[in-house]
């Protein structure tokens, strides 16, 4: 489509707090990412990233620093429009799965297409569509609590994929599961970003940082180094790493 | 949008079957105060009911008129029939006159015998009283004009004495005076006189006058029929002046009679009636605003338990007020079931109170709608506060939150 990178970061600054107390946690990041890029952004904790991927989920707001997706002027959005990007765009999976208790892995993954006005018809297939996708069309009925960590997480995926997003971002998606599982949904997200969708994740895990195509390592509130061009997907690439 | 309040009132029933016994708890307060305003209402206007139908059994728009003292150790004089005539040819609006008297007998037939009453009572009284005669016929003018001895009975009267006999045409006595039975009359809630209306002889006033009182003029009360499209307090002024002038009560005076209004009756009532509506909506609005505040502390507590909820909402997308909405939409269905539940129990009530006081039960549907209205209306209002905090919560927060 247009030639302008689909993420473009800017002097973005995140100070939390006022005062004596205040503690900034980004201190000018400058970042671009174009479309169909799979990026592992990694970092000794509190070195950022966790902010960063708040800011680039449409979740928060720089303190400053300009914020462009898809050429549009994400810090001067109101709350609202934020919300519309994110159930627009993109896609969320969490470390935590966050999936709604007591409710169905198809009722989980319709939740987006609701808040889209989707019909229940519509949302039931794309639901069913998305389930089989991650390969959990058999457990559509099953509430989480029956669902293994690994299943849990694919239900997370199918439920970001199911409105065809722009972006997956997946903050410590492997976060909860063992190395098996944990590869299965590398794997996973490495054929979706095949399709074409733009994936950001967090990691500390190495192992799972070699599945992207771009790594961007952060510390101390900025970004530290950017190694582009890895060869996605395969687990044995070398790089040089922090 | 549509799609979206089916699917976010499914979502409301859901949470409310899941803390059923939470839910059922939190609104006993609405549902006692919906219960309490609509039993009183029902039971109210049974209230009502009852009165209007025995005051219709004094006839409406009547007066009836007896004497009164205001000092009881003094006899006051009786109206006569000259009095009645004056009343009917002197005050416009009035439509028409009935005197009457009555007096207590034994009336004896075919080796049965009854103590009852026996009252002097012409056509006009029937008319005015709504008395029907069922079987056989009421009083000619020449049996009222002569005084003689017929007599129409109560259906008490052909229960006791006449048992399995023929009614019409049978001879019997009441005191010392032989009658011929010409009539019975359909039963009747109430009388002027008090005492059961059914168990009665009439015989026409002239005949009651000279058999039984000795005194061929006097009455001891006597209605007075109006036309409605005069107005009642005028009427009844000159009512009062026409007496006071005929029974020569001085200025200053306190009348020796008194007039009953059967209208007034039905407004005093009415009045009662409505001063215990009243009462009983100020304790109904008292529980109906501890039931909501109620509803607003649960809806606080939900909004608490469910932040991690809320937060992969808001996170996927969800807007603010249709954050607001979810919530906004649990309470309202939680009051409407309070609402509900108070409408069935006060449907139970109703029956059975007005059944044990012997009153009629009157179905309102107005009150039941209106309750159940007023019942939505409280989880809005009560609703919309823990509603608004939820759809204010930040996702990243709400995120993390355990």
């Amino acid at each position: 489509m247009s030639e302008a990178p689909l993420i473009e970061l800017e002097g973005i600054t995140k100070t939390f707090g006022e005062g004596a107390a205040a503690f900034q946690a980004l201190k000018g990041v400058n970042l671009t990412i174009d479309r169909g890029d799979f990026v592992a952004v990694m970092g000794p904790s509190g070195s950022g990233k966790s902010t960063t991927m708040n800011i680039l989920g449409c979740l928060d707001t720089p303190t400053s620093g300009r914020f462009r997706f898809r050429g549009v002027e994400v810090q001067d959005l109101s709350r609202d429009q934020r919300s519309l990007l994110r159930r627009r765009y993109l896609g969320f999976v969490f470390q935590g799965f966050n999936l709604l208790a007591r409710t169905s892995a198809l009722e989980n993954v319709e939740l987006p297409l609701l808040y889209r006005g989707e019909s229940k018809k519509r949302r039931k297939e794309a639901a069913e569509r998305s389930l089989d996708l991650v390969g959990l069309l058999p457990w559509a009925d099953h509430t989480p609590a029956e669902l293994s960590g690994g299943q849990q997480q694919r239900v997370a995926i199918a439920r970001a994929l199911v409105t065809d997003p722009d972006v997956l971002l997946a903050d410590e998606p492997t976060g909860n599961l063992d190395t098996e599982r944990s590869l299965e949904i590398m794997q996973l997200l490495t054929d979706l970003n095949k399709t074409g969708i733009t994936i950001l994740m967090v990691t500390h895990e190495e192992e799972m940082a070699h599945f992207a195509k771009t790594i961007v390592h952060f510390r101390d509130g900025l970004v530290e180094r950017v190694e582009r061009g890895l060869k996605a997907g395969a687990f044995a690439t070398s790089g040089e790493h922090v | 949008m549509l799609g979206m309040i089916g699917a976010t009132f499914l979502l409301a029933l859901r949470e409310i079957r899941r803390h059923l016994l939470r839910s059922f708890l939190t609104t006993l307060g609405i549902i006692i105060g919906v219960a309490a305003v609509i039993t009183m209402v029902t039971l109210g206007q049974g209230l009502t009911a009852d009165v209007q139908e025995e005051v219709s059994g004094l006839g409406s728009d009547v007066f009836i008129v007896f004497p009164q003292q205001s000092d009881p150790n003094i006899a006051p004089a009786p109206f006569d029939d000259a009095d009645i005539r004056a009343v009917e040819n002197q005050i416009a609006g009035v439509e028409g006159t009935a005197g009457s008297v009555s007096t207590n007998a034994t009336a004896f037939h075919n080796g049965q015998d009854w103590a009852t009453s026996v009252e002097g009572a012409d056509s006009e009284f029937f008319a005015t009283q709504s008395i029907d005669v069922i079987e056989g016929r009421g009083f000619n003018q020449e049996e009222e004009a002569r005084g003689e001895s017929v007599c129409i009975v109560g259906p008490k009267i052909v229960e006791e004495i006449f048992v399995a006999d023929e009614v019409i045409g049978e001879q019997m006595r009441v005191g010392n005076v032989s009658c011929q039975v010409v009539g019975v009359i359909d039963e009747r809630a109430n009388s002027v006189g008090g005492g059961d209306a059914n168990d009665v002889i009439f015989m026409p006033l002239k005949t009651v006058q000279r058999r039984f009182i000795g005194n061929a003029d006097n009455v001891q009360f006597f209605i007075v029929k109006y036309d409605p499209a005069y107005e009642t307090a005028v009427i009844q002024q000159q009512l009062i002046d026409l007496l006071r002038e005929r029974r020569v009560i001085q200025d200053g005076e306190d009348n020796d009679f008194n007039i009953v209004d059967t209208a007034e009756i039905n407004e005093t009532v009415n009045t009662i009636t409505g001063t215990m509506t009243l009462v009983v909506t100020v304790i109904a609005a008292i529980s109906l605003l501890v039931g909501g505040i109620g509803i607003m502390n649960i809806m606080l507590v939900s909004v608490t338990e469910r932040t991690r909820e809320i937060g992969i909402r808001l996170a996927i997308g969800a807007l603010a007020r249709e954050v607001r909405l979810q919530f906004l939409t649990e309470a309202v269905v939680l009051c409407c079931f309070g609402g509900l539940i108070g409408i069935l129990l006060a449907l139970g009530l109703s029956v059975l109170l007005a059944g044990a006081i012997d009153l009629p039960f009157i179905f309102n549907p107005t009150v039941n709608i209106l309750s159940f209205v007023f019942s939505a209306v409280m989880g809005i209002v009560f609703g919309y506060y823990p509603a608004h905090r939820a759809s204010r919560l930040d996702p990243i927060d709400a995120l993390r939150h355990e």
